[in-house]
């Protein structure tokens, strides 16, 4: 086997802009999803069955389908639903962040259930009213028990936002295609990516192994 | 200051409490004592609204706090709870600890609550554990700093669930301790205990739980020397 990796030196550049691409898409993606998620796992301990029902539906609807399914209906059918055109990487990010939210709703509402319930009482038993109880008792103590899953959700999300090449956002993956385009190389850019991608992985583990010492430190 | 009409609670088919009526005066000081499982803790907590009564009327000051028109927020800012297991907030130092809900709730400037929460430590002899997070501190410390939480908010009535059954034997008097003083300050006080001895010096009142009945209601020297009821009997055979 011979590689050509001096005839992609002067595409580098161009790849490695994708990197910038791809981070800000997962960065973007995993904060809505959070978010979202977030408030869907609050549905799903609700009282009000309507409230659950629809929470539950909805997670059951973005785990049962294809992720790459959903990516194409977003970018492709809505324009034609609601006449606006919809651009690949607002379309990549609004499915990664329903998408991911749906999960991280699961991994949240447990994280909320793993508080021990004598926190709840405490603040009841204090006057807290619900929506402070939540954001500054139950929320943080829950975030804090699932960091380390919801480091693997955003894990998950940077290695599927490969998957927005397929409707022409410029990432990291599309623009190896690119590359392999121009210069008929296929191996070379793609290792290249390959080797980018592996490393963000890694940093972000690392930067999770700190943080959650870090925190373990404190308690 | 309490006053408990026919109350009845439910979990399900499993009735709790059967009927109980009593009343607690301004300034006075009950301990709730009975075998475990008899509903000590579900009559605790229906003052304070954690359980939902099923039926019967609680009233707290003027408030019957049964009713679907009260203002169940208000009511615990004025009723304190200490739990067995402490439940001090793990992620808050104890200032933040006893800070938070007079801030959040009552609306206090920091300042204000930190002079509140600085003064109250001082009374429980933690000043110096102030800045420093839950799991520091022993046993006792955390009960001492859970009781100034509740006092934080400056209620007309404590509730105690067993404060002292978590803790190590040389931890309980340090928690006694700062419980007398606070009898002295003439503030309303309901206890869940087995610590009789306890029981017997600071409370005017003994209630008897047994089965979710409200078997005897006497004065402590009434109950532990000429219990009326047999099961009360029995009881003060085994702990005594
Ligand atoms: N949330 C609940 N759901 C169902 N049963 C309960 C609940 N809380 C308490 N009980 C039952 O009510 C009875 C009285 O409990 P409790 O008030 O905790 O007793 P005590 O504090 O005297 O030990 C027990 O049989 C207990 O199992
Ligand atoms: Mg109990």
């Amino acid at each position: 086997m011979n590689l050509d990796f001096g005839q992609i030196i002067p595409s580098l550049p161009f790849i490695l802009n994708g990197i910038l691409v791809t981070l800000r898409f997962t960065v973007l993606s995993a904060l809505f999803g959070f978010a979202l998620g977030t408030l869907l796992s609050l549905l799903k301990i609700s009282n009000i069955k309507p409230l659950r029902w629809f929470a539950e539906f909805y997670t059951s609807i973005f785990r049962g389908t294809p992720l790459i399914l959903q990516l194409a209906l977003v970018y492709f059918a809505t324009p034609q639903l609601i006449g606006y055109k919809i651009t690949p990487i607002e379309a990549g990010v609004f499915t990664f962040s329903l998408n991911s939210a749906a999960y991280s709703s699961e991994t949240i509402r447990a994280g909320i259930m793993a508080v021990d319930k004598g926190q709840r009482e405490a603040s009841m038993s204090l006057g807290v009213p619900y929506r402070p109880m939540m954001l500054d008792i139950i929320l943080p103590q829950a975030f804090k028990n699932i960091l380390p899953a919801l480091v693997n959700e955003t894990i998950a999300l940077l290695k599927d936002s490969a998957l927005v090449s397929t409707i022409g956002v410029l990432d990291l993956m599309r623009r190896a295609q690119v590359v392999a385009g121009q210069t008929f190389l296929y191996f070379e850019p793609l290792l290249v990516v390959g080797v980018i991608y592996y490393v963000m992985v890694m940093g972000l583990t690392q930067a999770a192994n700190v943080l959650e010492r870090r925190m373990r430190r404190s308690d | 200051m309490i006053r408990i009409e026919h109350l009845v609670k439910s979990f399900g088919p499993l009735e709790v409490l059967k009927d109980i009526s009593t009343e607690v005066d301004s300034g006075e000081v009950v301990a709730i004592i009975g075998p475990s499982g008899s509903g000590k803790s579900t009559l605790l907590r229906c003052i304070n609204l954690l359980e939902v009564p099923t039926a019967g009327h609680i009233f707290v000051g003027d408030v019957d706090i049964t009713s679907p028109k009260c203002d169940i927020l208000k009511v615990r800012q004025n009723v304190g709870m200490v739990f067995q297991h402490f439940n001090l907030f793990p992620h808050k130092t104890v200032m933040g600890n006893l800070t938070y809900a007079p801030m959040k709730v009552r609306g206090l400037s920091k300042a204000d609550a930190s002079k509140i929460a600085m003064d109250l430590l001082n009374k429980v002899g933690l000043a110096e554990k102030a800045d420093q997070y839950p799991s520091r501190l022993s046993g006792g410390q955390k009960q001492r700093v859970a009781i100034a939480r509740a006092l934080a908010m400056e209620p007309d009535v404590m509730l105690f669930d067993e404060p002292t059954s978590a803790l190590d034997p040389e931890m309980v008097k340090e928690v006694l301790d700062v419980m007398k003083a606070l009898v002295r300050t003439g503030i309303t006080m309901a206890i869940v205990t087995h610590e009789m001895g306890f029981a017997r010096e600071v409370a005017n009142r003994v209630l008897f739980l047994d089965g979710g009945y409200l078997v005897e209601d006497a004065p402590p020297d009434v109950f532990f020397s000429a219990p009326k009821s047999d099961r009360a009997q029995q009881f003060l055979e085994k702990v005594l």
